[in-house]
C-alpha cells in the first residue's frame, strides 16, 4: 500500500495516467476479491450455504504457504536445481492441498450431519467453524509476523501509462485460469450432479446422485480456492505478511462482491469482485479532498456493502443470480 | 382438571401465560430464588453468587437476555436471520450516550435522566429498524444475512467517524450512570443503582441493586416477548417463518409483519445496547462488531431457537461460560503444581511454564498454548457445532427431555 502511494506521488501525473493507474490497481485488487468470491460461489452452488469460514480457511492456506516456502523451504530444499518460481509454486500447491484436506475433514465432521437441516443451522455452523479455525490459525501464526515471499519480490512492470507489480499480474492470470477451470468443472458429470444437488437435494438423491460425496467435493474445492485466494491476498503490495485479520478483511469485501454478482453465478462473482475492487480504488483516488471529507476514515470498507444494498434494491438476487420462483 | 395437566378445555386455557398450577408455583419459586435468595446470599451452596463479580455477571446475563429476546422475536419467531444486532445495539447505546451522558469538551451529552434515555434508546433503534426494513424485507435467507452483516460494517464506520458522540476510535466515552433522577444533574439521585446503601434496615450493595433493576426489566421484557408470541402478532410472525407465501395467501401481510418484527427486535436491541454501555461504563466504538452479533445468535441456538425459556437459559449459559472456564483453568493450574495422577493430567491441559506443553496457557503474554480468551472463543465454536448437530433444540430441548422422563416415570412413555 505505502509503496504504491509513494509511486503515485513520485511524479506529477496527467489525468489520463491517474485514471489508468487507478484502473490497473483496481483490477489487481478486484482479482483478489474475485478469487475469494469464486470459492464462496463454489460452495454455494453445491450446497446452497454461504461459507462464513472462508476467511479463516484462506488465512490458514496463506499460513501453510508461508510455513512451507519461508520456514521449511519444502519441497524446494529437495529441488535446488529448479527455478525459484517453480519451488514457490510447489510450496503453494502443498499448502493448497493441505487446506483442501482441512476442508474435507471439516465437512465430514460438521457439515455432513447437517444435510437436510434448515439453512440457518448450517450457516451458523460455518460461523462457528470460522471462530474455531480463525483462533487456531492465529495461534499457529503466533506473535511474529509471517512474511510470504515470492520469487518476484517487489518487482514492478512499467507499461507506459501505468505501472503494475508482477505479483498483481500473477494474481490476474491465476484468477482468469481459475475462473475457466471452475466454469469447465460445472460442465463435467460431477459438476452437473453438483448443480442438481443444489437445486433439489431429494430429487437429486432419487436420481442416484450421492449427495454426501457431492458435498465433500464442493468443500474440498472450496477450501482449495480459499487457500489460493488467501495466498494471493497476502502478497506484496497488499500486505507484508500473513495475518488472519488482513485475510478476513479481504473476505468481508468479497462477500458483498458475490452478492452483487448473484450468489450462484460464477461470472457474476468475478465481475462483482472486479466491480468492488475498481469502486474501492476509484473512491480512494477521486473521493478525496475537502469536498469529500465528510466521508471520514475507512469509507472504502463500507463502499462494497453500499454498492451491494443498491444492487439488491433493484435486483434482489444480484446481477446474474437465478431468481427463486416461490410456490405455495 | 386436576391430575390431567395436558387436557385443555378451551383455547384460552391452552394459550395462557402459565397454564398449570405447577408452572405458576415453579415460576414463583424461581423468581423468589433469583430476586431475593441469590442476591442476599440466603441459600447455602449458592452464596457465592451474591458475592463479588458473580452479581455483575448475572446482571450482564440479564442485559444480554433482553437483547437475545429481541433477536428471538426476529429470528426465532420471524425466521429472519439477522447478523445486524450489534448495529442496533450501537444505535441504542449512542442514543443513550447523547441524551443521558455527561457532556465534555468535544462530546455531546445532554445529561437527561434515565427515564428519558432508556426508552429513547429503544425507540430510536426501532426507528432505524423501520428505515432499514424496506431493504431487508426485499431479500431473503442468505441475502438477508449479508445485508445485515453490511449494517454492522456501516455501523462501525459511523461510530468511528461520529467522534463527537462516540468518543472516537479506540478511546470511547463514558456512558450515563444507572440511576433514577427526576430531572437535572444537580444533587444526589433519588436512587443510585451503583452505590451501596441501606434499604429497610438491610444493607444492599450497589451491584445487587443494579442486578435487581436489570432483573425487573428483564421480567417485563420477557413477559412482553411471551405475550407477543402467544397473540395475533406472534402467530403472524410464525406463519411467515414457516411459509411466507402461504401466510400471504391467508391474509397475513408479509412485508408489514417483517418490518414490524424488525422494529420490535431493534427496540429490544437498542435498550440492551444502552443498558450494556451504561453497565460497563466505557465502551470503544469497535465493540459493536460482528462477534457481538454472533454471540446473540449463539445464545439463541445454544438456548433453543424459538422459545423464550430457551433464550433466557442460553443468555445465562453464554455469559457465565467464560467465567467458569477461567475458574476451571485456574483450578487445573493449581492442580498441575501438585503431585499425583491428577497433577499429571492437569499438566497436559494447561501450560504453567514457558517451555511447558499444554493446550491452554495460564501465563500472560507470549507463551505456548492458547490463551484463556482464545480457548473461550474456540469453546464457543465447538459448543455451537455440538448443539446444532446433536441437540438442535438447545438447552430447552435437554430440559424437555428431562421433564418428559420424569412425567411418565417409572414408565418409558
Amino acid at each position: 500500500m505505502t509503496i504504491l502511494l509513494i509511486l503515485y506521488q513520485a511524479e506529477a501525473q496527467t489525468a489520463l495516467e491517474k485514471f489508468a493507474d487507478t484502473t490497473a490497481s483496481g483490477l489487481a485488487l478486484g482479482a483478489i476479491y474475485a478469487l475469494l468470491a469464486l470459492g464462496l460461489v463454489m460452495i454455494y452452488k453445491a450446497t446452497q450455504v454461504l461459507n462464513f469460514a472462508h476467511g479463516a480457511l484462506a488465512a490458514l492456506g496463506a499460513y501453510f504457504a508461508a510455513y512451507f516456502f519461508v520456514t521449511l523451504n519444502f519441497p524446494g530444499r529437495y529441488l535446488e536445481w529448479a527455478p525459484e518460481t517453480l519451488q514457490w509454486a510447489l510450496s503453494g500447491l502443498v499448502a493448497i492441498a493441505l487446506t483442501a484436506v482441512v476442508g474435507y475433514v471439516v465437512e465430514r465432521l460438521t457439515i455432513q450431519p447437517m444435510i437436510g437441516e434448515p439453512l440457518f443451522a448450517v450457516v451458523m455452523i460455518t460461523i462457528a467453524l470460522d471462530i474455531i479455525i480463525r483462533n487456531v490459525t492465529n495461534d499457529l501464526i503466533g506473535q511474529a509476523t509471517r512474511p510470504l515471499k515470492t520469487p518476484w519480490g517487489t518487482d514492478v512492470v512499467d507499461l507506459g501509462l501505468f505501472t503494475i507489480a508482477k505479483t498483481e499480474i500473477a494474481t490476474i492470470v491465476v484468477t482468469i485460469v481459475t475462473l475457466v477451470l471452475v466454469a469447465l468443472f460445472f460442465r463435467t458429470r460431477t459438476g452437473v450432479a453438483m448443480r442438481a444437488t443444489a437445486f433439489d437435494q431429494e430429487a437429486a438423491m432419487a436420481q442416484g446422485i450421492n449427495a454426501a460425496r457431492i458435498f465433500a467435493i464442493a468443500w474440498v474445492i472450496g477450501a482449495a480456492l480459499a487457500a489460493v485466494g488467501g495466498i494471493f491476498s497476502s502478497l506484496f503490495p497488499r500486505s507484508g505478511g500473513v495475518t488472519v485479520n488482513a485475510t478476513a478483511f479481504f473476505v468481508f469485501r468479497a462477500l458483498p462482491a458475490v452478492v452483487i454478482g448473484g450468489l450462484d453465478s460464477i461470472i457474476g462473482a468475478v465481475l462483482g469482485g472486479f466491480m468492488v475492487g475498481l469502486a474501492e480504488r476509484y473512491a480512494g483516488a477521486y473521493l478525496i479532498g475537502d469536498t469529500w471529507s465528510f466521508l471520514g476514515g475507512g469509507f472504502s470498507a463500507i463502499l462494497p456493502y453500499l454498492l451491494m444494498m443498491g444492487v439488491l434494491l433493484v435486483r434482489p438476487y444480484g446481477l446474474f443470480g437465478t431468481e427463486e420462483i416461490r410456490r405455495v | 382438571m386436576r391430575g390431567r395437566p395436558l387436557l385443555y378445555t378451551s383455547y384460552e386455557d391452552e394459550q395462557a401465560l402459565l397454564p398449570t398450577w405447577t408452572k405458576r408455583i415453579a415460576v414463583l419459586v424461581l423468581l423468589v430464588f433469583l430476586a431475593i435468595l441469590i442476591p442476599f446470599g440466603l441459600v447455602p451452596g449458592f452464596r457465592f453468587l451474591g458475592e463479588g463479580d458473580w452479581m455483575t455477571l448475572l446482571g450482564l446475563a440479564a442485559i444480554f437476555a433482553i437483547g437475545a429476546l429481541g433477536l428471538h422475536i426476529l429470528s426465532g419467531l420471524g425466521g429472519q436471520v439477522s447478523l445486524g444486532h450489534a448495529f442496533f445495539m450501537g444505535v441504542g447505546a449512542y442514543t443513550a450516550a447523547a441524551l443521558g451522558g455527561p457532556s465534555g469538551k468535544a462530546l455531546v451529552g445532554l445529561g437527561l435522566p434515565m427515564w428519558v434515555w432508556l426508552p429513547a434508546a429503544g425507540l430510536v433503534a426501532a426507528l432505524v429498524g423501520v428505515l432499514v426494513a424496506p431493504t431487508a424485507v426485499r431479500v431473503r435467507g442468505i441475502y438477508l444475512a449479508i445485508v445485515t452483516l453490511g449494517l454492522v460494517f456501516i455501523g462501525l464506520w459511523l461510530w468511528i467517524n461520529l467522534g463527537s458522540v462516540t468518543g472516537g476510535s479506540q478511546s470511547g466515552r463514558r456512558f450515563p450512570n444507572l440511576e433514577f433522577r427526576l430531572w437535572g444533574e444537580e444533587g444526589d439521585p433519588i436512587v443510585d443503582l451503583t452505590a451501596d446503601s441501606v434499604w429497610v434496615g438491610v444493607e444492599v450493595r450497589g451491584e445487587v441493586k443494579t442486578y435487581l433493576f436489570l432483573l425487573a426489566l428483564l421480567i417485563v421484557f420477557a413477559v412482553v416477548a411471551k405475550n407477543i408470541q402467544r397473540t395475533r402478532t406472534g402467530r403472524a410472525f410464525m406463519a411467515i417463518r414457516d411459509r411466507d407465501v402461504a401466510a400471504e395467501v391467508m391474509g397475513v401481510a408479509d412485508t408489514r409483519n417483517k418490518a414490524l418484527a424488525f422494529a420490535i427486535s431493534s427496540f429490544y436491541a437498542g435498550v440492551c445496547g444502552a443498558l450494556w454501555a451504561s453497565f460497563i461504563g466505557l465502551i470503544i466504538p469497535e465493540a459493536f462488531n460482528l462477534l457481538l452479533s454472533v454471540q446473540f445468535l449463539a445464545i439463541l441456538l445454544i438456548g433453543g431457537l424459538g422459545t423464550v425459556t430457551g433464550t433466557l437459559l442460553g443468555a445465562t449459559f453464554v455469559i457465565l461460560l467464560p467465567r467458569l472456564v477461567r475458574d476451571f483453568t485456574e483450578l487445573l493450574g493449581d492442580t498441575a503444581q501438585g503431585d499425583g495422577l491428577f497433577a499429571g493430567i492437569a499438566d497436559l491441559v494447561v501450560a504453567t511454564e514457558l517451555d511447558d506443553f499444554g493446550l491452554i496457557s495460564t501465563l500472560p503474554g507470549t507463551s505456548p498454548g492458547l490463551t484463556v480468551f482464545q480457548f473461550n472463543l474456540i469453546l464457543y465454536g465447538i459448543l455451537l457445532i455440538v448443539f446444532l448437530i446433536f441437540e438442535p433444540l438447545g438447552l430447552f430441548g435437554i430440559w424437555i427431555r428431562i421433564k418428559n422422563y420424569w412425567r411418565t416415570w417409572p414408565f418409558s412413555y
